[in-house]
């Protein structure tokens, strides 16, 4: 039981990490209706700012508020220098485009950090285990990674519901040009919007850095997913976003964990072992055909 | 008008000039591919710098030689290119370098067809030490399986009865299991193989500390290894359940990387950077006073790879176009290695001794490992038997 508890609140740490790359990625595709690949390589370029940083100064907050500003900076740099040519483009044109721009990312990481990993260490007040279920310490900084998580989330709910931004963004998702014609200045919104993603993909890649290594790639990896939990929310729905992202990282933790003792109760040992292993790396992926099947739009489609 | 076919001739017959030429300088040269970009970089930069280390004065054996090197990336594809141009076009016959088996199976073949020869001073996939051995391909580093094994063996010396082995889903790490439990003699309580891009491990640990085992044994590669044993040591299980490890998932720079948490980690090694002979005092010295770090084990191999060469070419004058006499020259292994004892077996892979290793601080309070024990004694491989050299 406590087995099943620890491996919940892994599923809530692995979904909270996947919605702030899920939130900005889809707030993107919504409102500008544009595929960007190189989401990725934000979250990169925030977790070396952060760990090369903090391993000057030695200081984890510095390190966050680099990571943050360099993802912030290095978005809207993007925006202004490469995607804002492509949102008339079809999407053929865009993922061409983008995926140089990973390409780019990373042979820029590699000439300026170097190829071999970079470590950063957890501070101090967030290090250690706390036992919030009883019998099972949990890592801190897993907890504080929650934290902040459904804190940024509660946020962007305040953000798009009840500020005139948020207005903005609501309308753009649902139709762009009507904002347009009304008199919106599409250019600053797009900027402020692509801004805001790559900035929680910053926050994603700084509180990653810790738990991983920080290695040129390590945005490629997790893209894919997050692909995945835009999905299976609808594409361009934030609150789909977060019930995709809970959804996938509840699936993939879970499955991992469980899978090879329930074959077990079916298949002889060794098989077994082979196929949950097998399974539990598709499991994401059968997740989001079972919810296409029955809703080809995702959970929470954002267009009408 | 002059026929495209005779042009194209004319042309191929330029090409190979060069080849003719350069064979007449008096040189040998030895093709090095080897992986120097990537995650797996430092891997094949060691390799390279421990041989270049053995022919310092520009000679091996007395015999002069030319080292060329050429980065593979880990792309098989890209290696066999490069293998085929140095087969074709620069005319060598001696090989060697490669880090990763896959890079490896994919052109060693190339290479004993056109009847070179190639020293491994890494990679050592099963399926060439058995039955499909070869009696141009020597390995001077290990059998794969070696390491596994004598990881499962430090385990039963250490006294561990219950063990937890994780592995990512694919060749190396299956086998890297399998090597494991061939000499694990204790209980397997639990079993896990990770994706390869999985560098989450919160679940792994989960189950862990749900199966409670005496240690645990995993083979993460790379950056996969360092993300495993820092999150193990963050969610408090490092000073609750020990680990052992075979030498690829602790070597110096991932050692470096993790930094405190690793203290205590077993590691098994057939080389260690303290092992007490003239050939690993000189090595070490050497090393650090050209290169200013500590090398890894694969420095090491790549060290005794040139020497073992030094050794065969000293006998043959250099020659290595009967591959026969070659042979016979590289087999009795006469030279120092920095394992201290060498000899090959039938399947010309090397029949040596394993040490149990451990994570401490010395007395500089740097980190480093220090070998406690001996694990095997002239250990060979499983496939050997089947190889009929």
């Amino acid at each position: 039981m406590t087995l099943l508890a620890e491996q919940l609140l892994n599923g809530l740490q692995f979904g909270v990490m996947l919605f702030l790359m899920a939130a900005g990625l889809t707030l993107v595709f919504g409102v500008m209706g544009l595929i960007n690949l190189a989401h990725g390589s934000l979250f990169m370029v925030g977790a070396f700012a952060a760990a090369w940083v903090q391993g000057q100064t030695g200081s984890f907050l510095l390190g966050l508020l680099a990571g943050l500003a360099a993802a912030g900076v290095t978005g809207i740099a993007m925006e202004l220098v490469v995607l804002r040519r492509l949102y008339g483009r079809d999407h053929l044109d865009q993922v061409v485009a983008t995926f140089g721009l990973i390409l780019f990312f990373n042979e820029a990481m590699a000439i300026i950090f170097g190829r071999q990993p970079l470590t950063v260490g957890i501070p101090a007040w967030l290090s250690g285990a706390v036992q919030i279920i009883p019998g099972v310490p949990y890592p801190v900084f897993r907890l504080a990674i929650i934290g902040a998580g459904l804190l940024v989330a509660g946020g962007l709910y305040w953000l798009i519901g009840h500020t005139r931004l948020g207005m903005l963004l609501r309308a753009g998702a649902t139709n762009r040009d009507m904002v347009r014609a009304l008199g919106v200045d599409i250019g600053k919104l797009t900027t402020a919007v692509f801004g805001l993603g790559a900035l929680l993909a910053g926050l994603a890649g700084v509180l990653t850095g810790p738990l991983l290594s920080v290695q040129v790639g390590m945005g490629d990896r997790i893209l894919i997913t997050t692909f995945v939990v835009i999905v299976i929310g609808g594409l361009g729905s934030v609150r789909g976003a977060f019930a995709g992202a809970m959804l996938v990282g509840m699936v993939d933790t879970l499955s991992r964990a469980f899978l090879p003792a329930l074959l077990r109760g079916v298949l002889p040992v060794s098989s077994a072992d082979a196929v949950a292993a097998g399974l539990a790396s598709m499991s994401i992926f059968i997740l989001m055909a079972l919810v296409l099947l029955l809703r080809p739009r995702g959970l929470f489609p954002a267009h009408g | 008008m002059i026929p495209r076919r005779t042009l194209l001739a004319a042309g191929a017959a330029t090409l190979a000039m060069p080849a003719v030429l350069r064979a007449q300088t008096g040189k040998l040269k030895i093709g090095m591919v080897t992986t120097l970009s990537g995650p797996g970089g430092y891997l094949g930069a060691d390799i390279r710098d421990g041989f270049q280390l053995a022919m310092a004065d520009g000679k091996l054996g007395g015999v002069p030689v030319e080292l060329v090197i050429e980065d593979d990336g880990l792309k098989p594809a890209q290696a066999k290119q490069i293998v085929n141009r140095f087969i074709n076009t620069d005319g060598i016959r001696l090989y060697t370098g490669i880090v990763f088996s896959n890079v490896l199976g994919t052109v060693v073949g190339d290479i004993l067809d056109a009847g070179g020869i190639y020293v491994s001073p890494n990679a050592a996939p099963s399926n060439l030490a058995g039955k499909n051995c070869n009696p141009n391909y020597y390995v001077v580093s290990w059998q794969n399986d070696s390491l596994h094994e004598s990881a499962g063996q430090n385990a039963n010396l250490l006294g561990h009865k219950k063990m937890y082995v994780l592995a990512p889903n694919y060749q190396a790490g299956k086998d890297a299991i399998t090597g494991f439990k061939r000499y694990f003699k204790g209980e397997i309580v639990g079993e896990s193989y990770t994706s390869l891009t999985q560098t989450d491990y919160a679940a792994e640990m989960a189950q862990i500390r749900a199966a409670n085992p005496d240690a645990v044994f995993q083979f993460h590669p790379g950056g996969l290894g360092i993300a495993f044993i820092r999150q193990y040591q963050q969610a408090g299980l490092l000073s609750k359940i020990p680990m052992v490890l075979a030498s690829p998932s602790m070597d110096a720079v991932i050692l470096k990387a993790v930094g405190e948490a690793a203290i205590g980690v077993n590691v098994s090694s057939h080389w260690n950077s303290d092992f007490d002979n003239v050939a690993n005092h000189r090595f070490m010295a050497d090393f650090l006073a050209k290169h200013h770090r500590i090398p890894t084990y694969y420095a090491s191999q790549g060290y005794d790879t040139g020497l073992a060469i030094g050794a065969a070419l000293y006998q043959t004058k250099g020659k290595v176009e009967d591959t026969e006499v070659f042979r016979s020259a590289m087999l009795p292994a006469q030279f120092e290695s920095v394992r201290g004892k060498f000899k090959f077996g039938n399947n010309q892979e090397p029949i040596q001794d394993w040490w149990g290793l451990r994570v401490e601080k010395d007395k500089s309070g740097a980190l480093a490992l220090v070998t406690k024990g001996q694990v095997f004694k002239d250990h060979g491989d499983a496939y050997a038997k089947d190889c009929k050299l």
